[in-house]
């Protein structure tokens, strides 16, 4: 459930031709073509009233408000849990854990992905453990910690940093060691020293992938948030989740994870806009 | 005065099984003021050349010296335009033309005055605060080279500046070029596999073969200045084409012939 996306594609302007009617498989089924705005905006609700729909029929087929509660019946389960469960607590609780963790893995990661991309010393020295904890699943992870750091915020915050620096390291690594090396030499060319070259030219050669590699790793860090809450916690999404199993609840599960998925929109949205207005220069992927 | 000279440079590469020799004892000078081009075959270590020259690579032998004294370190007074522009997206073509005056503290008032001017040189004139992504191959290759002029360098080494445009837009680059020298009587030091645009703007060429590396022949062009359009079409242009051609020919030849019979 990682909240990758393919790089943001800006639409491909449509050609104002002769208004002669094309067939619709020549509009619609030629590989990269553009299709009309129109039939963006058709598609992109369509595809949401079919998930809602198919959904809607689902239940009122199956006809099991325990196991298979319809949309609506989630809606009203989930006013409830704000004004009744207090949820939004455990929303509350998940978010700092969410922030905590993160920003301690990205204040480490960047600098020292950074430093590994430009100076081959530092790379040879980290990479072959990163590479090799990368490998190891950050939830293998969490009885060891439960029994070193007990159940408390530091375990689930352990966690999440663990889920994302390994990964965020290498991915700043590279981002670092594709900064064209004629860019740093035209600077030298033009009587840059080398500290000048690296704050004044590769630093900023590397931001606006780094944000997007961040803006990544943030939908990792829900994963392994709520694994760790669902393993052990007193208050969180996750946690909230397991009592509900309990209960038999399913309506308030389905509830708990599309509140998930809309905070992680939510966040996606942030790091796209703060990307816009940040890097207005980079060039935007063509359709 | 401002001259540039290689003496004996030398650069072997050592791979796990043996020794290539890429460049072998080069020398040449660029006496101030002159358009000095290199033209060679594709592997030939040209641009490997030029990189030693700007101090971004050295050499395994010899060096290289700025009005006579040696070189070990890349510096403003040997500035450097790339096949592939390279400017910085980030700042605007003002701020990526002020970038070298910016890093040598020259006060703001100045050095948006030479950025003006360059920018008005270069027929950039109404993108002075553009981000290089909506610029073309040509216009941004002129800022490359506005920024270039504006470190104020003593030497200007071009690294087949052109060699990435189109042909029409490669004429225009050419003739710009050709008068922007002209204006600023730099010492430039300029790389090429484009014989025409070799012979178009250098007062020499050196030809260079491949494998190693070595300087084959030195021509002198003796076409009168300001050259134009019409330059390419005279008689004496067609006659150095044809020499270079033919040194170029049998080099490509020999190269042929040696990888047969390693073969």
């Amino acid at each position: 459930m990682s909240r990758v996306r393919a790089a943001r594609v800006a639409p491909a302007p449509s050609a104002v031709g002769p208004r002669r009617r094309r067939g619709f498989i020549r509009t619609y089924l030629t590989p990269k073509q553009a299709i009309p705005a129109r039939a963006r905006l058709i598609l992109a609700v369509g595809s949401f009233v079919f998930v809602v729909g198919t959904w809607w029929l689902l239940a009122s087929l199956v006809q099991n408000a325990l196991f298979v509660p319809s949309p609506y019946q989630v809606v009203v389960t989930w006013w409830d849990m704000m004004v009744n469960l207090g949820f939004y607590n455990d929303v509350g609780w998940s978010a700092f854990r969410i922030i905590a963790g993160f920003l301690l893995a990205a204040v480490a990661a960047v600098p020292l992905g950074l430093l590994m991309g430009s100076f081959e010393a530092v790379r040879s020295f980290f990479n072959p453990p990163i590479n090799a904890i990368r490998y190891m699943p950050a939830s293998a992870f969490i009885p060891l910690l439960i029994l070193l750091q007990g159940l408390g915020e530091d375990e689930k915050i352990t966690i999440i940093w663990i889920g994302v620096f390994f990964q965020l390291v290498l991915m700043v690594m590279d981002i670092a060691h594709r900064v064209p090396d004629e860019m740093l030499n035209v600077a030298y060319t033009l009587g840059a020293s080398r500290w000048t070259v690296f704050y004044k030219v590769f630093l900023p050669a590397t931001f606006p992938e780094v944000v997007d590699a961040l803006r990544i790793t943030m939908g990792w860090a829900w994963t392994y948030l709520i694994v760790a809450e669902l393993v052990a916690a007193e208050h969180g999404i996750g946690s909230f989740i397991l009592i509900a199993e309990r209960y038999l609840r399913a309506d308030r599960i389905i509830a708990a994870i599309i509140t998930i998925g809309i905070l992680g929109l939510i966040t996606d949205t942030l790091f796209s806009l703060v990307h816009r207005r940040a890097f207005p220069y980079v060039e935007k992927v063509r359709a | 005065m401002s001259e540039i000279e290689i003496t004996d440079v030398a650069m072997r590469f050592r791979s796990r099984h043996r020794e290539v020799t890429a460049l072998e004892r080069i020398s040449l000078t660029v006496p101030d003021g002159q358009f000095a081009c290199i033209v060679g075959p594709s592997g030939c270590g040209k641009s490997t050349l030029l990189m030693i020259a700007a101090g971004l690579i050295t050499p395994t032998e010899g060096e290289v010296l700025v009005d006579g004294k040696p070189t070990f370190e890349p510096g403003a007074d040997r500035g450097m335009v790339f096949q592939s522009y390279s400017l910085y997206p980030w700042l605007s073509v003002r701020r990526n033309i002020e970038f070298g005056p910016e890093i040598k503290k020259v006060r703001p008032a100045e050095r948006s005055k030479t950025s003006s001017e360059l920018i008005h040189l270069m027929k950039l004139d109404g993108f002075a605060d553009a981000y290089p992504k909506a610029l073309s191959g040509g216009m941004k290759q002129r800022a490359a080279i506005a920024r270039a002029l504006a470190g104020d360098p003593e030497v200007l080494l071009m690294d087949e500046p052109f060699g990435a445009l189109d042909a029409q837009t490669r004429q225009i680059m050419q003739e710009l070029l050709t008068d922007i020298w002209q204006r600023y009587r730099k010492t430039v030091l300029f790389v090429t596999h484009d014989i025409d645009e070799a012979i178009f703007l250098g007062d020499v060429i050196y030809v260079m073969t491949s494998r190693p590396g070595r300087i084959r022949t030195t021509l002198a062009v003796d076409i009168p200045r300001p050259r134009t359009f019409d330059t390419l079409t005279g008689p004496r242009f067609a006659e150095l084409r044809n020499q270079v051609v033919g040194v170029i020919h049998e080099e490509s030849l020999k190269a042929v012939e040696s990888e047969l019979a390693r073969a």
